[in-house]
């Protein structure tokens, strides 16, 4: 790898890992000394490779760096207690010795996944977690994490600083949580990790490659979990199953132009086998036990959606599912999904019936959903809700769907 | 929204005993009812079948076996819902799977403790 590619790369690798390792050791309080250092340890490096040529092992030469700074933080900090606080407090002056900067393999993993339960803590909220996990787990720059959310730099640095400030007060302490905690804990952190895929999934920022890091990251995130033993909860693969699933359609679901190319029009040859078998093993990992959450429902479904062929089964197993799904949890598109199953497991007229009763007006999946119906049995009706649809569609990608299906069926009329 | 208890009635003799088919025909008309009402986000609680047969009782310690299967409207089962309104509620109820087999829906609004 070149250099001016390997900086940005181990940034990305090794920049969460110095921050989760230093913010341990500093305590929660002190998360951003912990990022300075990371920074500075960066900045050193595009400097001195830059004249001196890559060091032998870069990974290496960043973590003595960094634990050298930190050293050298820990000194003046020392320093600056011994001056000040030593005469009210003695205790204040005990961390003079010098530390031991602890970046092994084991504890790398063991603070970024400490630091997972600390950023998904109940106090932050939702939004303000995914961001500081990008920030802090998956070493994103502010102006990454403000695209992918499709907002300035601004917001997300205001957001990120009040998390912060949260973390403080509430004393959030970097650590496992105990046996009887773990599980709620676990908890909000799978949702988290849900949405942080779902941002990179769904989200309409225009850059591509971006929003598959976020998934590739949440995924990554993800594995960590499966890969300690406390954490290897059947939800967490069942989750893992689901991002599978879904990430093995990333080359099929945009085109050469970058524009969304619909389920039903995808390449099947472009879909990810591997990822799609790895889905399968996460899948049958997640049934060990009998709880069954809402990733284990979605990662089904999203098996069922690996099969392009339609099937009854197919489509009676999908609806079941989205049954399942909706009483544990509802949401406008799980509602809108089970509606499209019914109509494939049991006709278009039930299907028409319960959609209308969802009465999602402001909603333009709701419109396309029942345009979609209508086609073929009253297509005035379809036209018209394809047209709301159209209104009220935000993106430009959704917008080129819908006038596509509007063109169809003005030539049909025709 | 208010919470409306369904209260599922019906005559056993008149569910079908058919094939494994059958009966699992009958689930899936329960499962996509069910669906259909927690899709508009008006599932308060699924709740639950009941196992026919049990006891009564009253006071002075009298138990009694029962109620008995012959019954013509026997409780078979409960589901709570959400809706504004009783007639709401009632709209909820159409296309309940119990009509198919002469049963029927009792529609209750909860009180609130």
């Amino acid at each position: 790898m070149e250099q001016q590619e390997l900086i940005p790369h181990l940034f990305r690798t090794e920049y969460r890992k110095i921050t989760a390792v230093l913010c341990k050791l500093f305590g929660i309080s002190h998360i951003e000394i912990a990022e300075d250092i990371a920074s500075d340890t960066f900045l050193l490096a595009s400097e001195t490779w830059g004249h001196k040529g890559l060091p032998e092992n870069p990974v290496a030469w960043l973590y003595k760096v960094a634990s050298n700074k930190a050293k050298d933080y820990f000194k003046r900090d020392a320093l600056f207690h011994q001056k000040i606080v030593a005469q009210i407090s003695n205790s204040f002056a005990t961390s003079t010795g010098e530390i031991e900067i602890d970046l092994s393999e084991k504890n790398i993993v063991d603070s970024q996944l400490q630091m997972m339960f600390a950023i998904c803590h109940p106090a932050i909220p939702v939004n303000a977690q995914i961001g500081l996990s990008l920030r802090i787990l998956c070493g994103f720059g502010i102006e990454e994490i403000a695209d992918a959310f499709l907002t300035n730099k601004e917001t997300i640095n205001k957001r990120l600083f009040r998390a912060k400030e949260t973390l403080r007060t509430e004393k959030v302490k970097i650590e496992f949580p105990n046996k009887q905690e773990i599980n709620k804990r676990l908890e909000i952190v799978l949702i988290t990790l849900y949405l942080l895929f779902n941002e990179g999934y769904y989200s309409s920022s225009q850059n591509i490659t971006l929003r598959q890091d976020l998934c590739l990251e949440a995924m990554r995130l993800t594995h960590l979990l499966i890969e300690n033993p406390s954490t290897d909860e059947p939800s967490v693969n069942a989750l893992m199953s689901l991002m599978c699933f879904h990430a093995s359609r990333f080359e099929a679901r945009t085109d050469k132009n970058g524009d969304t190319v619909l389920y039903q029009d995808q390449n099947t040859d472009l879909w990810n086998k591997e990822l799609i078998n790895k889905g399968m093993d996460y899948l049958s990992q997640a049934s060990r036990g009998d709880e069954i959450s809402k990733y284990h429902l979605e990662a089904n479904i999203a098996y069922w959606h690996t099969i392009k062929e339609d099937t009854g089964q197919k489509w009676e197993s999908i609806l079941q599912l989205y049954n399942q799904l909706l009483q544990i949890e509802y949401s406008p598109m799980a509602a809108l999904n089970r509606t499209y199953a019914l109509s494939k497991a049991n006709g278009k007229p039930e299907a028409i019936i319960a959609a209308e009763k969802l009465k999602l007006v402001d909603n333009h999946l709701f419109h396309s959903l029942l345009g979609e119906l209508y086609t073929n049995i009253d297509n005035v009706k379809a036209l018209m809700h394809f047209k709301d649809a159209l209104k009220l569609a935000k993106s430009a990608a959704d917008k080129t769907i819908i006038s596509n299906k509007i063109g169809e069926l003005s030539v049909q009329s025709n | 929204m208010k919470d409306f208890l369904f209260v599922f009635r019906n005559d056993f003799e008149n569910i079908p005993k058919g094939s494994p088919e059958e009966l699992q025909a009958l689930t899936k008309k329960w499962m996509d009812w069910v669906g259909g009402i927690a899709a508009q986000n008006k599932l308060s609680d699924r709740g639950s079948s009941l196992a026919s047969g049990g006891k009564v009782v009253r006071p002075n310690n009298v138990v009694t076996d029962g109620p008995y299967t012959e019954i013509k409207e026997l409780i078979g089962g409960y589901t709570i819902v959400k809706a504004d309104s009783i007639d709401e509620a009632v709209e909820l109820a159409s296309g309940c799977p119990v009509f198919n087999y002469g049963g029927n829906v009792e529609v209750r609004e909860i009180n609130v403790m």
